[in-house]
This record gives C-alpha cells, sequence and structure tokens, in this order.
C-alpha cells in the first residue's frame, strides 16, 4: 500500500492552507532571519566606521533602478501566471511566466554589468577593497544566487513541470502559487536592499 | 522506469536502494538519520578520548596509536587544538542533534500524530543526505593541509580568518548542515499541525510532538543568522573582506593587509544569536522523550501538561533574548549584560517548572525500573544540576571568574551527556520493540545504564571545582598554571572515568545491534502499555504507518490514579 | 481566500488590483530614486527610505502575496519572526557607539 498525503491540493479544513503553502511560508520565515542577519551586519559595520561611503557616489544607480523595476514587473508576471491558471488559461499561464524567467534573466545580465564594472575597474574593487564593497557584493551576490533558485524552480515548472496541469490542476496552480511567494520575497528582499545599499 | 514506478500500485517490490537508501519513508529516514549520528557520537567521544589522555598526562605518548597521529605520539598544542575544535562541532552538530531531531523527530512525529508519513516525505529525504554530505565535508576537515578546523566550535574571529583551509571547510559544512536542518524543520511543523489524525487537538499533542514543534521553529529561525554569519567569515578568508577584521590588526607580528574596519564581536553575536536558541535544540527533544517514558513507567498521568506545554513554547521564546550572556567578558556595559542577566535569570523558571512537574509525576507512582526508565529517572538530578550550575554563569558577578573554566565545560556537559545523551538512550530502550518488534536485552541495559551513571559523573563533577578554582577551558596542559598544578591529578581520575565511560558504552552497541535478531519478542503492539498514537501501530510498523486511519478519543498520559489502568488515546473504550 | 475556489470574475478583480499595485510600485520607486538626488541628512534619509521601502514592500506583502486574506497559522508565523527580526535588529545597538551607558 502506499502512502497518501492529505492536504497536498485541498487546504486543511482548520488551518485553511495546503500543507506547500504552510511549508513555503516558513521557509520565507527562515529567510527572512537569514537576511535580516546580514542587514544587521551592514548596520553595525557602518556606524562602526566614519567614513562609510554613500551608495549613490560608489553605485550605479540608473542601472540598479532599472533592475528594481524589472523585478517589480517580473512579480506582476509571476503572479498573473498564477490568476491565468486560477482562470483555466494555461496558455497565459505559460506567456507569463516566460516573461517572469526572461525578467529575471535581465536582472542577472544587469547584475553582471554592475559587478564587471566593478571587477573591471583600475585597481579592480572587490569585497577586499572595503567593507562598503564587501557587504554590497555578499548581500547582492547572495540574493543573486536566491534569483538564480527561482530561475531555475520556475523554469521547471513552466517547462516539465507543467504537465501536471493535465492530472492534478488544482496541486499544479498550488506549486505556481508557492513559487510565487518564493519570488515576490525574493523581489521583496530587492526593494529593501536597493535603497540601503544604493541611495544612501 | 518499471519496478519503481509500479511499486505504488501493488506490492512493495522496490529495489533496496530505493527501499534503504534513497527512502522518502520517514523510519527509513529516522534510522538512517539515528546510525550516522550514533557513528559521529562515538568518533566525537574517541576524540575527547585522545584530549582526556593528553590532560592526565601531559606530553606522555598515547599508547598504540600516538605514533600514527605525531612524530613524538603526544598530541601537540596544535592537534590538541584541533581535536577540540571538533569534538564540539561534531558531537553538537552532527551527533546530539541529528539523532535528537533528525531521528528521534522524524521517526516519531508522523506516527505521534497518526500520520502516514511526514507531509513532505522527498524533502524529508533530501534533508536527510544533505546533512550526510555536510558530515563528509566536515569530516574532511582532518585531511586538509594546517590541519583539521581549530578555532574551537565558535570559530571566532580573528584567529577563524586567519587559520588554515581546514576551516574554510568547517564553514562549508555548517551551510549544508543548517539546510538540512532547515528542510527538517518545515517538514516537522507542517506534519505536526497539518496531518494530524481525527480528534488530535493540539491540547492533546504528546509532550514529545510539542518539544519536537518548539524545536523545529528555534532551527528555523536562529539557524540562518549563523548561516549568513559563515558567508561572512567565507568572505573574509575567500574574497579578502574583513567583516570580523579590526583595523590596525597585526598578525603574527605583521600588520594585515586587510582593509580593516570590521568587528570580530559582530561574528560573536551572530553566532550565539543561533548557538544560544541551539542548547535549547539540544535539550527539548530531550525533555520530550523523557515526559513520555516517566508517564508510561510511572503509570500516572503527566503532573501539569498545560503548565509543562506553556513552559516550552516560552522557553523557547526567551531563548532568543539571552544570547548575550555568552559575551559577558567581551568589554560590555552594565546596561547591556543587565539586561542578558535578566532574561538568562526569566528563562531558568520554565526549566524549573519542566523539571518539577517530571518530578511531581514520579510523586504516589508506582514506578516500573526499567531500564528506559532508570536513564530517564537519572536524567532528572543530572539535568538539574546542569541546569542549577548554570546560574552561577548568567550572573554576571559570578561569571568574572568562571567565565572560559573547566566550570562551564562540566555545566554544558551536564546537562547534554547525562541530561540529553541519557535521555535519547532512554528513548532507544523505550521505541526499540516499536521498531522491531524485540526488546532490547534488559540485563546489558542495566549494566550499561549503572557504569555510565557513575562514570559519568567521575569524570565532570570535578570540573565545577577545577574550574572555580581558576582553571581555564582549551588548555593543553594545566600544569603550567600553579592553580592548574594544584588540581592535575584530578585528570587522572577524569580521564580514566571517561575510558571506563567509553567501555560502558559497548554493551550498549552489542545490544542494540543484535536484540534485532535475537531480542525477546514484543507480546502485542503495546508491550509497555503506553497511551500515545505510535502505540496503536504494529511493532515495526508498516510502509503507512497506520493501515487504517488511528482516531483519537482522549488526551495522553490517561493512566487512573489508582487501580493503574492505561486508556490509550487511540482506543475508544476507557479502562 | 488565495488558493480557495475562485469564480473567474473574482480572479478578475484580483488582477485589476495587481495593476494598480504594480503602478504604485512604480511611482514610490520614483520617489525613493528622487528623494536619494536631493542629498538629505542620513537620519531624514534613512528614515524616510525605510518608510517609502516598507510601503512596497507592504504593497508586495498584502496584494502579491495575498496576506490581506491569509490564514491565522500564517498570521502567526509571520508575527513570530517579525518579533525575532526586531530582536536581530538589536545586534547594531549593543556595540558601545551606540552604547555609551557604562
Amino acid at each position: 500500500m502506499s502512502v497518501v498525503i492529505p492536504y497536498v491540493d485541498k487546504p486543511h479544513p482548520v488551518t485553511g492552507v495546503t500543507n506547500a503553502k504552510l511549508g513555503v511560508w516558513l521557509f520565507l520565515a527562515s529567510e527572512v532571519m537569514l537576511f535580516g542577519a546580514l542587514f544587521s551586519a551592514l548596520i553595525t559595520l557602518r556606524l562602526g566606521v566614519n567614513d562609510w561611503p554613500h551608495g549613490y557616489d560608489r553605485l550605479n544607480v540608473p542601472l540598479a533602478t532599472l533592475n528594481t523595476v524589472v523585478l517589480i514587473f517580473s512579480s506582476v508576471t509571476v503572479v498573473m501566471s498564477w490568476a491565468a491558471l486560477k482562470m483555466n488559461n494555461l496558455k497565459q499561464f505559460k506567456t507569463y511566466m516566460s516573461l517572469t524567467l526572461l525578467m529575471s534573466v535581465i536582472f542577472l545580465v544587469v547584475k553582471a554589468i554592475e559587478y564587471n564594472s566593478k571587477f573591471s575597474h583600475v585597481p579592480p574593487i572587490t569585497p577586499a577593497t572595503s567593507n562598503f564593497y564587501a557587504i554590497y557584493f555578499v548581500i547582492t551576490g547572495l540574493h543573486g544566487l536566491h534569483i538564480i533558485g527561482g530561475i531555475i524552480v520556475n523554469a521547471y515548472l513552466l517547462g516539465p513541470g507543467s504537465r501536471m496541469w493535465k492530472t492534478e490542476p488544482e496541486r499544479f496552480t498550488g506549486r505556481i502559487e508557492c513559487a510565487g511567494l518564493y519570488w515576490h520575497f525574493v523581489d521583496l528582499v530587492w526593494i529593501f536592499l536597493f535603497p540601503i545599499l544604493y541611495l544612501l | 522506469m518499471t519496478q519503481a514506478e509500479h511499486s505504488h500500485a501493488g506490492h512493495h517490490e522496490m529495489p533496496f536502494w530505493r527501499k534503504y537508501i534513497f527512502s522518502t519513508d520517514h523510519k527509513v529516514i529516522g534510522l538512517q538519520y539515528g546510525i550516522t549520528a550514533t557513528f559521529f557520537l562515538l568518533f566525537g567521544f574517541l576524540l575527547m578520548i585522545l584530549m582526556r589522555w593528553q590532560l592526565a598526562y601531559p606530553g606522555v605518548e598515547i599508547p598504540l596509536i600516538g605514533k600514527a597521529l605525531t612524530e613524538t605520539g603526544a598530541l601537540t598544542p596544535e592537534l590538541y587544538n584541533a581535536l577540540g575544535a571538533m569534538h564540539g562541532t561534531i558531537m553538537i552538530f552532527l551527533g546530539v542533534v541529528p539523532m535528537g531531531v533528525g531521528a528521534f523527530g522524524n521517526y516519531l512525529v508522523p506516527l505521534q500524530v497518526g500520520a502516514q508519513d511526514m507531509a513532505f516525505p522527498k524533502l524529508n529525504m533530501m534533508s536527510y543526505w544533505v546533512y550526510f554530505v555536510g558530515g563528509v565535508v566536515m569530516m574532511s576537515s582532518f585531511l586538509m593541509p594546517g590541519g583539521a578546523a581549530a578555532s574551537g566550535w565558535t570559530s571566532y574571529p580573528p584567529l577563524s580568518v586567519t587559520a588554515p583551509n581546514a576551516q574554510s571547510v568547517w564553514l562549508l559544512a555548517m551551510v549544508f548542515l543548517i539546510t538540512s536542518s532547515l528542510l527538517g524543520s518545515v517538514n516537522t511543523i507542517v506534519t505536526a499541525i497539518q496531518l494530524r489524525a481525527k480528534g488530535l487537538s493540539f491540547m492533546r499533542w504528546p509532550i514529545h510532538v510539542w518539544a519536537q514543534v518548539a524545536t523545529a521553529f528555534l532551527l528555523l529561525l536562529a539557524f540562518p543568522p549563523l548561516e549568513g554569519a559563515a558567508v561572512l567569515q567565507l568572505s573574509d578568508r575567500v574574497f579578502g573582506s574583513s567583516f570580523f577584521l579590526p583595523s590596525g590588526l597585526y598578525i603574527d607580528g605583521a600588520k594585515s593587509t586587510a582593509a580593516g574596519g570590521g568587528n570580530p564581536l559582530l561574528w560573536q553575536h551572530l553566532f550565539w544569536f543561533l548557538a544560544h536558541p541551539e542548547v535549547y535544540v539540544l535539550i527539548l527533544p530531550a525533555v520530550g522523550v523523557i515526559s513520555e517514558i516517566i508517564s508510561t513507567f510511572a503509570r500516572k498521568p503527566l503532573y501539569g501538561y498545560k503548565t509543562m506545554v506553556y513552559s516550552i513554547i516560552f522557553l523557547g521564546f526567551m531563548s532568543f533574548i539571552v544570547w548575550a550572556h555568552h559575551m559577558f567578558m567581551t568589554g560590555m556595559g552594565v546596561t547591556l549584560s543587565s539586561f542578558f542577566q535578566a532574561t538568562t535569570m526569566i528563562i531558568s523558571i520554565p526549566s524549573v517548572i519542566i523539571l518539577t512537574t517530571l518530578l511531581l509525576t514520579l510523586w504516589g507512582a508506582s514506578i516500573r525500573f526499567t531500564v528506559p526508565m532508570l536513564f530517564s529517572l537519572a536524567f532528572l538530578p543530572m539535568f538539574a544540576i546542569g541546569g542549577l550550575t548554570g546560574l552561577p554563569l548568567g550572573l554576571t558577578a559570578s561569571d568574572i571568574h568562571l567565565h572560559d573554566t573547566y566550570y562551564v565545560i562540566g555545566h554544558f556537559h551536564y546537562v547534554v551527556a547525562p541530561g540529553t545523551l541519557f535521555a535519547l538512550m532512554a528513548g532507544v530502550y523505550f521505541w526499540y520493540p516499536k521498531i522491531t518488534g524485540r526488546y532490547m536485552n534488559e540485563f546489558l541495559g542495566k549494566v550499561h545504564f549503572w557504569v555510565s551513571f557513575v562514570a559519568i559523573n567521575c569524570v565532570f563533577m570535578p570540573m565545577f571545582l577545577m574550574g572555580s578554582k581558576g582553571v581555564s577551558r582549551r588548555l593543553y596542559d594545566q600544569t603550567g598554571y600553579s592553580h592548574g598544578a594544584a588540581t592535575q591529578s584530578w585528570n587522572v581520575v577524569m580521564s580514566t572515568a571517561a575510558f571506563v565511560l567509553l567501555l560502558a558504552q559497548i554493551p550498549f552497541l552489542y545490544n542494540m545491534f543484535t536484540s534485532w535478531k535475537t531480542g525477546k519478542k514484543v507480546e502485542n503492539d503495546n508491550p509497555w502499555g503506553a497511551t500515545t498514537l505510535e502505540w496503536a501501530a504494529s511493532s515495526p510498523p508498516p510502509h503507512e504507518n497506520f493501515p487504517t486511519p488511528v482516531e483519537v478519543y482522549r488526551e495522553p498520559y490517561s493512566y487512573s490514579p489508582s487501580s493503574r489502568k492505561v486508556s490509550p488515546q487511540f482506543s475508544q473504550q476507557e479502562a | 481566500m488565495a488558493s480557495e475556489h475562485m469564480t473567474i470574475e473574482e480572479v478578475k478583480k484580483h488582477t485589476r488590483v495587481y495593476w494598480v499595485v504594480f503602478a504604485s510600485l512604480l511611482l514610490l520607486t520614483v520617489v525613493t530614486v528622487g528623494i536619494s538626488y536631493i542629498h538629505l541628512p542620513f537620519t531624514y534619509a534613512v528614515i524616510l527610505a525605510l518608510v517609502v521601502a516598507s510601503t512596497k514592500a507592504s504593497l508586495v506583502a498584502l496584494y502579491f502575496m495575498h496576506l490581506i486574506s491569509e490564514k491565522a497559522v500564517i498570521y502567526f508565523t509571520l508575527a513570530l519572526t517579525g518579533i525575532f527580526f526586531v530582536f536581530l535588529m538589536f545586534i547594531p545597538v549593543m556595540f558601545p557607539w551606540l552604547n555609551k551607558v557604562s
């Protein structure tokens, strides 16, 4: 006899959520603490020295603003891809999810341009240059890794994963909602990162 | 493909590697965690045996294997440091937590809530294998040029930032282990909340389930700051940043070329932000296990179930605001240290309440002195000693004298070794019949218990006095100090006792690995007459745990006080 | 509400909200970048930046992440996380430059 796990596609009658929904929120809670620790470190380091530079003097604000718009747009497209499934429109889901992936890739490309302009500076600007750059690289780097993770998940769900729509549409929609929650969180972190690193 | 895909349709015809190696069954995964953790606990113990030889006979060649370790055969100070750092790291992160949470939590929580498996079986499997990889990476630290990681389990900078390669391996291993923990804790919480059997309200959860859920929240929310800090330290080591390197640092006499501007205390804050809740991760599963066992063999309801639950919750919450009591000696001002002293004193209250409810459960009880009960009874005074000796450490005035001395080592070992480890051993003896359908041998168990109990006290009790006399911890050879020389002879007693303690584990291991095949078979599925849901399943439980869904009719621990009649949670009839 | 059965009409209403939120987020982004060009004194700059960022984050959380109509168990998890996050943010305060009382 195989194992049957309930509340995979239907929500639990008392808690009102599916297992995956609760699971994803718990995971996001841990991510809040991860990025929180890095923000805490940033504040500590900044307050510890007198000569901490302004972000707008050292970093590329226009590029980062573009990235902010790109990421916010990708948040809309991912929630629209979920809404498309709620309206039984697989084609529209695929369009919006593809857009989300495109935006994610653009974000990474812009990020790569930003990093490259620092590395190819003379002398190269790296985390070793100063703690300002160190925390910039580490936090945006970790954020970038999260973007890559999201790309992998979203690409899977757009591609082979979307076969589940035919057999278990509710469960698949739930998966898109959870992937979307993760993606919105990545956007959320950037919403704080952008002003704190670039505009202050 | 063929066999694996069709396995769910008919009988379980899965190939060996799918059934036992890459299994998604929480019971198999729990056992995998248990066996792996047992190996690491033994390994960590052996590291300490080497160190205890050095402590008892400084500079003397270690018999049999000494020459294989160093040129002279005696430990060098560098090797001593490395063994110390790895002992702590392995015991905590590869041993006790995977045993308490990965083994006991995984095996029991789905059964105790009446579920067929964890909510995310594949994620569960992943969490074990990520732990396994993390363990391999951590052990590879021993093979690194420059020796194993040697900056303490606490990895304080600047030492850790400037240490040889193995420290980076340590940090990388921690990232794997933390990831494994996170995956596991999500599973535990979702399973316990969502997959409850009919009739199982929260206030009918066994205390073990409450303990595991609280532990899961601690792991979920406290570990990420350490992960963040580990990333920062890796960046300092690999990318040359200065997160933890202050300006004007001199290393080996030469001015550091790092940019500076960092702060070593930042690491300490981020580290202890996790590491304090971590110690409650070490004790809470044990408290859960003890609660199950004591009520079963006292044939009495647990005293103060609700009090116990609220204490566990309060303890978990408070554990997040006491961390800087590990940092009293870092030059903090009185306001800050007073704050943490106060919260530390407050957190002792739920601990005492928990201990008291367990003790009061024994009042008027009809005690069955089985081996699991012996270990559980011993847990009570041992945990009490561990807890009480924490008080002078939490009070800043006395901590000035006791910080970084053997007193601290005595304190935390009492809570973890005769505390948690005794509780987990009790758990092994207790649930073995459920897992295998056979009892462990009682005589061997009693030998294991009595020898361990005496030996473990001989190892750790002298440490309180030694520490009060000022002997520092992490000393390769304390005879260089007059107060150290005065207590050097105690080391011989302690090291001998440690060796006896090691030998005492042999009957336990033999018992554990042979009773599977030769132990006395259980008479029924609930041989101890316990009350929680796992005892409704067969022994051992089938893959889906409960072929017919189990239903809960009452709270756990329903023993009628006068007649000792038991009414399990899952039986409709009240006894 | 989010993953329960909704009629196509209800979903369409939600999607209209998403685009309104998107427009607001774009506007707030312009605002926060614009403010940064004014080079206010540090404390004011920080407060304003955090207020705008928090507003944007709240919009994403409430509407894109459906938190405005979520269940108690999720709210509980987030509340607990929020409290511990605040504790984490106290770490910078514990260093001598802000903690001069001795």
